[in-house]
C-alpha cells in the first residue's frame, strides 16, 4: 500500500469518527441533562485524549521521524544533476539503473522549483525543491523499470506546468561516468 | 479556582463606534469572498478542461484567489473578534476606519497590478520570481501587488497594536490578557474571558507575523528596485511561510470568538476559563509560531532540527486549542435542550471543519509523508477544509447573528448550512483525492487522468457558491436596518 493511500485512509478514518462524534451530539442536543455531569464527562474525555496523545501519539510522532530523506544512505549511488530553469529540466543523465541509490543533486539557476519524480503510474515517489543557491541531495532508489516523470511542484511562473522530464530506468541503466 | 464566564444569557453589546466599521468590515468581507470563490470556480472549470483560460490568466486568478482569501479571512475574522472584544476592552473604533481605508487600497493595487500589469506571483511572492518572471509581467507590476500587500498589512498591524494597547490598559498587561496570573500565580482578580485570552494570543503572533511579512516584502520591493541587492532565498522563504502560516492560522483564532460568545447564550451554559483553557492557549501562542517549517520539509537544506520541529510540534500543536475548544463546544452543545437553528448549525460545523482539517494537515506534516504528499492537492484539501467548513461558517454564522438583531432564539434554516457542509465536504474531498492521486497543485491544465476529481469538484464548488451567497444576502440586506440600529 501506497504512503498516500495509507495517509487517505488514516485521513478517512479520523475524520468519519470525529463526523459521528458531532453527529450524535447534534442528534441529543435536544435532550435536557444538568451541565455538571456533561461537563465532567468531557473533561474525563478530554484527559483521556490528552494522555493518549501524549503516550502514543507523540512516541509514533518521533517514529516515523527515523525515515527522513535528508540523510539518506547514498553507497555506490549513480550521480545525476538536476538543474532547474523557468520552464524546462537540464538532467545530465536520464538512464539509470534498477535497485542501486541514485543521488540527484538538485539545483536551480534563477527562482525556486520543485523537483517531482513520477512512476509510471503517475504516482509521486520523490520530491525536493531546487532553490538558487542551493543543491539539495536526494536519493532514491528505483525499485520497478519505467519511464519515470519529473514534474515541476514548486510554482514558478506562466509555464510551470509545461516543466517535464524523463528519467528511464532500466536493469542495465546508463554509465555512471 | 479561579474563572471567567461567557456568561448564558447575556448580551454583548459593542461599541457603537465601531460596529459601523464592523459591519462595513462584514460587508466587505462577503462581496469579496464570493467574487474569489468565483474565481475559485473558474480554475477549476478550466483545470476540469470545460473552461479554456490563457495560463496567464489562470495565474493572475490564482494570485487573485489566493491573496484575497488570506485577506478576507482576516477582514472578517478581525470584524468578529473586535465585536466582541469591545465588551471587555474598550477599543477606538477609527482604527479599524483606517484599516479599512488601507485595505481597500492595498485591494485596488493588487487588482490593478495583477489583471492589468499581469502579475501572477501567487499568494507567497516567493523570492526571487516577483522580479524574476521570464518576462511575463513588468517590475512595476510586481512592485505595486508588493506594495499593495504592505499597505494591507501595516493596516492590520496598526489594529493589532490598538488591541494590545486596549488589553494592557484592561487587563495590566499581555500575560495578563493570557491569564498568566491565573495560571502560575492563582490569582482570581481579573480573570480574563475566552474572547480576551484568544484576542491576547491573536495579537501577539499577528504583530511578529506582519513584522516579518513586511520585512520580507521591503526586501522583496528593494531587490525589485536594485537587482544587485540579493536576498538568501532560504531566509527568504522562511519568513514568508513565517508570515502567511502564522498569518492564516490567526484568522481562526480570531473568528473563534464566536463560538465562546454565541454557545453559552444559544445553550445557557457557560463557557468557563479554567487553568486548562489557559494553559492551552499559552501553549498555542508558542507552537503557531515555531511549527511554521513543516512548510519547508522539502527544502533539504534547512537545518534538520528545524524539520523534526515541524513534524512533532505540529502534532503536538494540534492538541491545546483544537481538544480544548472542540471538545468544549461538544460538551456545551451535548443535552443543552437546544433547538437547532441555522446559527447554532453552523457554529457546530466551523468546530467539525476546524478539527476534522487538521487531520490531513498533520498527516502531511510527516516528513515522509510529505515527500510525496507536499505540493499536490493534498495541501489545498487540508486547509481548504479547516478555511472552508471552520472559519468561513465563524463568518457566517456571525454574520447570521447580527442580521437577526443580535437574537440567538431558534429562527431555522439550519438545513442550508447542512447542506453547506455536504457541498464543502465534497469540494475539500476532492482536492483530498487529487492529493492521493499526486495531482500537483497550482498547475493551470491537467492531464486528462486527474479530471474527475476536478469535474466532480468544479459540481460541488457551484453548490458552495450558491449557499454562501444565501448566508452572505441574508447579511447584506439587513445591513440597512443593522446600521440603524447602531
Amino acid at each position: 500500500m501506497t504512503v498516500q493511500t495509507v495517509s487517505l485512509l488514516l485521513s478517512a478514518a479520523a475524520i468519519l469518527i470525529l463526523a459521528a462524534v458531532f453527529l450524535r451530539v447534534r442528534v441529543l442536543a435536544h435532550a435536557v441533562e444538568d451541565y455538571a455531569p456533561v461537563q465532567g464527562r468531557a473533561y474525563r474525555i478530554r484527559a483521556i485524549a490528552f494522555w493518549l496523545m501524549l503516550l502514543v501519539g507523540l512516541p509514533i510522532s518521533i517514529w516515523l521521524l527515523r525515515d527522513m530523506p535528508y540523510e539518506a544512505d547514498a553507497t555506490e549511488a549513480q550521480i545525476v544533476n538536476a538543474t532547474a530553469a523557468q520552464w524546462y529540466w537540464e538532467l545530465d543523465r536520464e538512464d539509470v539503473s534498477l535497485n542501486r541509490p541514485v543521488e540527484f543533486h538538485v539545483a536551480s539557476m534563477d527562482v525556486n522549483h520543485g523537483f517531482g519524480i513520477y512512476d509510471a503510474a503517475g504516482r509521486l515517489v520523490a520530491q525536493t525543491q531546487a532553490m538558487p543557491g542551493y543543491v539539495n541531495r536526494l536519493v532514491h532508489k528505483f525499485d520497478a523499470p519505467g519511464t519515470y516523470r519529473v514534474l515541476c511542484l514548486e510554482y514558478c511562473g506562466l509555464a510551470h506546468h509545461g516543466m517535464m522530464a524523463e528519467v528511464i530506468v532500466s536493469e542495465t541503466g546508463g554509465s555512471d561516468g | 479556582m479561579a474563572e471567567a464566564y461567557t456568561t448564558a444569557g447575556a448580551k454583548v453589546t459593542a461599541a457603537d463606534r465601531g460596529r459601523l466599521w464592523v459591519t462595513l468590515y462584514l460587508a466587505v468581507t462577503g462581496i469579496v469572498l464570493l467574487l474569489m470563490m468565483t474565481l475559485g470556480l473558474l480554475m477549476r472549470l478550466a483545470q476540469s478542461d470545460i473552461l479554456t483560460l490563457d495560463p496567464a490568466l489562470f495565474y493572475q486568478m490564482m494570485t487573485v484567489h489566493g491573496t484575497g482569501m488570506v485577506g478576507i479571512a482576516a477582514l472578517g475574522g478581525m470584524a468578529v473578534m473586535w465585536h466582541f472584544l469591545s465588551a471587555h476592552v474598550r477599543l477606538h473604533g477609527w482604527v479599524l476606519g483606517v484599516n479599512l481605508v488601507l485595505f481597500l487600497a492595498g485591494v485596488v493595487a493588487i487588482l490593478a497590478a495583477d489583471f492589468l500589469g499581469g502579475f501572477g506571483g501567487g499568494w507567497t511572492f516567493l523570492y526571487p520570481l516577483p522580479a524574476t518572471s521570464g518576462a511575463v509581467w513588468p517590475t512595476w507590476a510586481a512592485a505595486l501587488h508588493l506594495s499593495g500587500l504592505l499597505v494591507i498589512g501595516v493596516g492590520f498591524l496598526i489594529v493589532c497594536l490598538e488591541i494590545a494597547r486596549a488589553i494592557i490598559v484592561g487587563y495590566g498587561g499581555l500575560g495578563r490578557g493570557l491569564g498568566w496570573h491565573v495560571l502560575f500565580a492563582n490569582s482570581t482578580e481579573n480573570v480574563p474571558p475566552p474572547t480576551v485570552v484568544a484576542s491576547t494570543m491573536v495579537v501577539i503572533v499577528t504583530t511578529l507575523a506582519l513584522t516579518a511579512g513586511a520585512a520580507i516584502l521591503v526586501m522583496s520591493l528593494i531587490n525589485i528596485a536594485f537587482p544587485e541587492i540579493q536576498i538568501n532565498p532560504l531566509l527568504a522563504k522562511n519568513m514568508t511561510y513565517f508570515f502567511g502560516h502564522v498569518f492564516i492560522n490567526a484568522t481562526i483564532y480570531m473568528a473563534v470568538t464566536v463560538v465562546y460568545e454565541l454557545l453559552p447564550r444559544i445553550t445557557g451554559r457557560p463557557w468557563k476559563t479554567n487553568k486548562v483553557f489557559l494553559a492551552a492557549w499559552t501553549l498555542s501562542t508558542t507552537m503557531v509560531l515555531v511549527i511554521y517549517p513543516h512548510h519547508l520539509l522539502m527544502d533539504f537544506a534547512m537545518p534538520t532540527w528545524m524539520m523534526v520541529i515541524g513534524q512533532v510540534l505540529s502534532y503536538v500543536n494540534s492538541f491545546p486549542v483544537l481538544i480544548v475548544t472542540g471538545l468544549g463546544a461538544l460538551a456545551i452543545l451535548h443535552r443543552s435542550g437546544i433547538r437547532w437553528d441555522l446559527i447554532s448549525t453552523l457554529l457546530l460545523i466551523s468546530m467539525f471543519g476546524w478539527m476534522a482539517g487538521v487531520i490531513p494537515a498533520v498527516i502531511d506534516a510527516t516528513i515522509t509523508v510529505n515527500s510525496v504528499m507536499h505540493n499536490t492537492m493534498w495541501v489545498p484539501g487540508h486547509f481548504h477544509f479547516y478555511l472552508l467548513l471552520g472559519l468561513l461558517p465563524m463568518q457566517f454564522a456571525f454574520m447570521i447573528y447580527l442580521a437577526r438583531g443580535e437574537d440567538v432564539t431558534p429562527q431555522g434554516g439550519d438545513m442550508t448550512a447542512i447542506l453547506y457542509l455536504l457541498f464543502g465536504l465534497g469540494f475539500v474531498g476532492m482536492f483530498l483525492m487529487g492529493g492521493w492521486a499526486s495531482v500537483p497543485r497550482r498547475w493551470a491544465t491537467h492531464l486528462p487522468e486527474w479530471l474527475i476529481w476536478d469535474q466532480i469538484a468544479s459540481v460541488m464548488a457551484v453548490g458552495v457558491i450558491v449557499l454562501a451567497t444565501v448566508f452572505v444576502l441574508k447579511f447584506l440586506t439587513r445591513m440597512p436596518r443593522i446600521l440603524q440600529e447602531a
